[in-house]
């Protein structure tokens, strides 16, 4: 059983893999503008206005922040829709007939997710290039915290993809949630300019933990304590895991 | 019978979806290996819901699933592996080709790629899609795709197959051939599970058939011995032309036109002696044949049976 669990699991990733470079206009694409754009106007056009930040010119300061929405926004975006679409068309079923344990369906998937938030991640970075000298201080936590984040957000695509019911149901979160946190989750500031209430309430964004030990991990600059942002990162993927494994193991969305 | 020999075993099966619609009561059946075993029943009868529980799209509420001896609640996984399914609904990926879906399938079955590919491309060659192999799913007939759904349900080489309607929209050439390949499959020695609504297809492929009705078993037994349970059958004689005239015989009939007179059969009726009869006051039988096919007959009756008793 050992060895048809592997093959499923290689089958899965093979077809999300494939499932990315086909549509990489909606897949790929998107993020890379996006981000160019974001690079162009507030790392250049606007940035050279604004004076250096914590003793780091804004556009190296943002860039690490950039980087991480990307990946959040692609790792959860790949996995509600290749879950969701798969519900939707009933493709699933192939999934849930077949003898895969739901930890090796749950992996496979998480694969497809973790591969596109870590290759638009990688291409952004490279794309920085263009806008400014690169320095990465600490490569094993800017790589560590890159897996770990597409990994979270993978998963959290995932439950909600068992929970969606319509096309809708998967765009509320990254509307009304991821959005908010990441803008709100200082990317483009320091925590250090905010007024105390605000502050405060940045705090309990956990995107702000994220974010702070990625830039740390570039620039050597953080607003949080990075140890307890991994470990953090780490209790909310163990969490989201067995949470996902559960509602998995019940047929949650999936099975009547 | 052995419980060895039984390809599927279900006891005391229970289904209740929220919040109290109880689509199945309370079910057994048993199957042997090598059967080729026709389950019918009215729609909203229980039979796709008795399909997801066996091939692990519905959860049970209560009650005994073994496949091959291996029991759903122990090893859910293994009893997966002998099973391969042609649901109801299509239910692939449409933007992937034909190929891409039945290789997948081997692989979710722990096929290594190799073997995959090879045992798709024979299947989708044996099945009449050799070429559309590169072809979308999307793309292809409603007939191919239901081919296509044959094809990966046998991709990995299961012991049962479970087929929930597996002809419905096709078209009578189509159905023949799809029944042949069946046939063959069966005699290969395939456990073959039907579901069908063309009750000719269960009468003609089905060696045992089990009725189904409002979550319950009405009628288990071998194709022959239900049929012998039919009351009545009604005939169609096609004559040369007859004057139609007060006519006495010792059965019940109705003259249609001056070549057409419809009889029906009691149990105890003997059909020579109904064409003698005839033929004594001067009607030719040329041609006779079933008025409605024989199964659907005793279906109606079963099914209209069960609810006059509720």
């Amino acid at each position: 059983m050992i060895k048809t669990q592997w093959v499923g699991f290689l089958t899965i990733f093979k077809k999300e893999t494939s499932r990315l470079f086909r549509i990489w206009t909606q897949t790929l694409l998107p993020s890379l503008i996006t981000i160019t754009l974001y690079f162009l106007i507030f790392g250049n056009f606007i940035g050279k206005q604004i004076k250096d930040m914590e003793g780091f010119s804004y556009i190296n300061f943002i860039i690490p922040g950039l980087i991480m929405m990307a990946i959040i926004q692609n790792s959860y975006a790949n996995v509600v829709g290749s879950v969701f679409g798969a519900k939707f068309q009933k493709s699933i079923e192939e999934l849930l007939v077949s003898p895969l344990y739901p930890s090796t369906i749950l992996v496979g998937y998480l694969s497809g997710g973790v591969l596109r938030g870590v290759l638009v991640g990688i291409l952004i970075t490279l794309i920085s290039l263009f806008f400014a000298p690169l320095s990465i201080e600490k490569p094993f936590l800017v790589f560590g915290t890159m897996f770990l984040t597409a990994i979270l957000f993978s998963l959290l695509g995932f439950i909600n993809a068992l929970y969606a019911k319509s096309f809708d149901d998967i765009s509320i979160v990254p509307t009304f949630v991821l959005i908010p946190l990441t803008y709100l989750g200082g990317v483009f500031y320091s925590l250090s300019f905010l007024p105390p209430f605000w502050k405060n309430l940045s705090m309990i964004n956990p995107i702000l933990y994220i974010v702070n030990t990625f830039r740390f991990g570039f620039i050597n600059y953080t607003d949080v304590p990075v140890f307890s942002a991994v470990i953090f990162l780490s209790v909310l993927i163990i969490v989201l895991w067995f949470t996902s494994l559960t509602l998995m193991k019940k047929g949650f969305g999936l099975r009547l | 019978m052995n419980h060895s020999e039984m390809a599927l075993r279900i006891n005391d099966l229970n289904k209740i979806f929220p919040p109290d619609i109880e689509a199945l009561k309370s079910v057994s059946l048993e199957i042997e290996k090598g059967d080729f075993f026709g389950l019918l029943g009215p729609n909203g009868a229980g039979k796709s819901t008795l399909i997801g529980i066996i091939c692990g799209l519905v959860n049970k509420t209560r009650g005994e699933v073994k496949v091959h001896g291996i029991d759903l609640d122990t090893d859910p996984y293994l009893m997966r592996k002998q099973i391969g399914v042609v649901p109801q609904e299509f239910n692939f990926n449409i933007f992937e080709t034909c190929f891409q879906i039945v290789s997948n399938q081997g692989g979710f079955y722990g096929m290594e790629k190799s073997p995959a590919r090879e045992r798709s491309k024979t299947l989708l060659s044996l099945l009449g899609l050799e070429d559309k192999m590169h072809t979308p799913s999307g793309q292809l007939s409603g007939g191919m795709k239901r081919r296509l759904m044959i094809a990966r349900a046998l991709v990995h080489g299961p012991k049962v197959l479970v087929l929930d309607e597996p002809t419905a929209g096709v078209d009578i050439s189509l159905r023949r051939s799809m029944w042949d390949f069946m046939l063959k499959q069966n005699q290969e020695g395939l456990t073959i599970i039907l579901t069908t609504h063309y009750l000719e297809e269960a009468e003609s492929l089905c060696k045992k058939i089990a009725i189904i009705d409002e979550g319950n078993i009405i009628e288990n037994g071998t194709t022959q011995s239900l049929l012998q349970k039919l009351k009545k059958e009604t005939y169609v004689c096609y004559c040369e032309a007859f004057q139609p005239k007060e006519m006495t015989f010792p059965f019940d009939f109705r003259v249609i036109n001056q070549k057409i007179i419809e009889v029906d059969l009691k149990e105890s009726d003997i059909l020579g002696d109904v064409l003698s009869t005839l033929s004594s006051s001067g009607i030719k039988v040329k041609r006779i044949k079933n008025k409605v096919n024989r199964l659907e007959e005793l279906f109606v009756n079963l099914v209209e049976g069960s609810k006059t008793h509720d």
